[in-house]
């Protein structure tokens, strides 16, 4: 009886086992395809041939995708606002956190009040369009780093992790004559370093993935994202299908190089960001 | 030693006054960019003159209002945003928690680990990025349909077809958001206490028995937090799947609020009329919020609010 349910068992992890790999394989297929895609050859791609492993692997793709001037621009310029928007985020969600974190600081309840209201309450596209056109910051490199410059969510994760910190390490501080800009520098900060690594990366993915605010605010193409440029190249396509025509203005392999370039950031990332990722899921979480 | 004290005092009040400058800055942003346009919605109530401003224009009561009311295209809007959603909480409510039960099932910490990793990734790609890959497959010559072919059947108007790009707008859904919610219900099932399942084990209990009297209730409250805060924004729609997804064919049912506010209040610049049928929303899904917490709250759960 025993070991019959020991077989059963056995049988069942190896059952599960095998159901959880095939989740993951199909899980990687639509990237790996892509992948593949973008290292055949053009004629392999037309012909069906490509699955998930390259087919008349060629570079050809990067080459052009490369050559494309406005496209590595857009990729460089999307690169620095992402770095400079997250270091914005980052010292305003750090300056509303840190003094809303002390208990006893006057008027800390009401403005915090005030930060939460904010995630049920929003002003909807247009009056918020319309606040940044009479700000002048339309199709202006501002208008995608300051209207997302702080959010409530993540600096209540900041604040709680300041508060978490042990209040006699800030006691033994401020008798040590250490002022409070001091005391978060020197103190807070350092102490709540994996907080901040994970909130960063949650700022850093959401501005290079964001897509709406460009198609918003932003008018001359210069100051378009990735992937903002990357969807132009998307839609060509989908224009193409629509009108039932099979000539493609940009050929599969070379969006597919374009879709590889512009996620790489993000996949050469992953596996680093991606347990500070489940730390901040979790932080959000115990929160919600 | 009076003024000692007072000196520790004029110290302490003289650090408050460096907390109070950090938050110099956060106010200044929490009143330019969240509650000030959030008078802007007065213009739902106006004829909006963008040479005037918001002020000086003409009031016009609910006549937005009524006009929405009357048309048929943002109907047709709310109820694809109602249908969509719906599909969401359907087919991609519970596939996470199906997951993340089997999973807890699961001894290889290999596979689980993973399958976590792995199911987290798309996560992190971009509506536009996810778009260029689905239209890749499921389009004539896409990799879905060369393995439809290569089974015998015919090809298949994915994107084109009402029905089916739904079924891809709402796969598309799983295949983004699956990993996010999984992790969330693991964490809840690893903060669980493992010995009444093995209490379980020893009585005998069949695993199918287990899963439903000890693993089931243990993530309950998770899982009613998530349906509430899913059922709360039925109403409202993230703008950038809905845009990316659809194409010009499927206009008919891939048109929800948040792409009907753009494309008349941003490309037609209708500004007035598109405000009132955000605030509609707007209005629509805080009740449905404070209407679902409440019932959370009377089956005996904690709410969200």
């Amino acid at each position: 009886m025993h070991e019959m349910n020991n077989l059963k068992n056995r049988m069942f992890q190896i059952v599960l086992g095998v159901l959880f790999v095939l989740v993951t394989v199909i899980t990687l297929v639509p990237i790996l395809r892509v992948i593949s895609m973008s290292f055949s050859s053009k004629g392999a791609i037309l012909s069906g041939k490509v699955f998930i492993y390259p087919v008349e692997f060629t570079l050809q793709a990067y080459e052009r995708v490369l050559i494309n001037g406005s496209f590595i621009r857009s990729f460089l310029y999307t690169i620095v606002l992402t770095l400079g928007s997250t270091f914005i985020c980052m010292v305003m969600t750090i300056l509303a956190a840190y003094p809303l974190s002390k208990k006893n600081l006057k008027g800390g309840g009401i403005l915090m009040t005030l930060f939460v209201l904010t995630m049920y309450f929003n002003p909807g596209t247009i009056p918020t369009y319309l606040n940044i056109k009479e700000l002048g910051l339309i199709d202006t490199v501002w208008a995608l780093i300051v209207p997302g410059a702080l959010s409530a969510y993540n600096m209540i994760i900041m604040m709680t992790s300041f508060a978490s910190i042990d209040q006699s390490l800030f006691e033994a501080a401020y008798i040590d004559g250490c002022t409070e800009v001091k005391t978060l520098i020197k103190i807070a900060i350092p102490l709540t370093g994996s907080t901040i690594a994970a909130l960063s990366l949650f700022y850093a993915v959401g501005r290079w993935n964001g897509v709406s605010d460009v198609l918003y605010y932003i008018n001359s193409s210069k100051l378009y994202t990735v992937q903002m440029v990357l969807k132009q190249m998307i839609e060509s396509i989908a224009i193409s299908l629509v009108e039932g025509s099979t000539t493609n203005l940009v050929a599969d392999n070379i969006k597919s190089a374009s879709i590889v370039v512009s996620m790489l950031p993000m996949l050469i990332a992953y596996p680093f960001i991606q347990r500070y990722f489940t730390k901040g899921i979790m932080l959000g979480a115990l929160k919600g | 030693m009076k003024s000692k004290e007072t000196s520790k005092k004029s110290v302490k009040k003289n650090y408050n006054r460096q907390l109070y400058a950090m938050l110099v800055l956060p106010v200044i942003y929490l009143v330019l960019f969240c509650y000030k346009p959030m008078l802007g919605v007065v213009i739902a109530f106006k004829k909006f003159n963008i040479f005037a401003g918001m002020w000086e224009s003409q009031w016009v009561g609910l006549q937005h209002f009524k006009e929405a009311f009357a048309s048929s295209v943002f109907w047709n809007a709310l109820k694809n945003t109602l249908i969509l959603n719906l599909g969401d909480i359907i087919l991609g409510f519970p596939i996470p928690i199906i997951l993340a039960i089997l999973l807890n099932e699961l001894n290889s910490s290999y596979i689980k680990k993973l399958t976590q990793v792995v199911l987290y990734l798309p996560n992190f790609l971009s509506w536009v990025i996810i778009s260029g890959i689905v239209i890749q497959l499921c389009s004539a010559g896409g990799l879905i349909n060369n393995i439809f072919q290569g089974l015998g059947g015919s090809t298949i108007d994915f994107l084109g077809s009402p029905f089916k790009w739904r079924l891809v707008y709402w796969f598309a859904g799983i295949w983004q958001g699956a990993g996010y919610s999984l992790i969330i219900y693991l964490a809840a099932l690893s903060g669980t206490d493992p010995s009444l399942g093995e209490a379980a084990y020893i009585d005998g209990a069949a695993r199918m028995k287990r899963i439903l009297h000890v693993t089931v209730p243990q993530i309950r409250g998770t899982i009613t937090i998530m349906l509430i805060m899913q059922m709360g924004k039925i109403v409202s729609i993230g703008f950038e799947r809905p845009y990316m997804l659809g194409n010009t064919l499927v206009k008919d049912v891939s048109e929800v609020i948040s792409t009907y506010v753009y494309s008349v209040g941003l490309q037609s610049a209708r500004f007035d009329f598109a405000t009132a049928i955000g605030l509609f929303q707007s209005v629509v899904g805080i009740a449905l919020i404070l209407f679902v917490n409440a019932i959370a709250k009377r089956l005996g759960e904690e709410g969200i609010i």
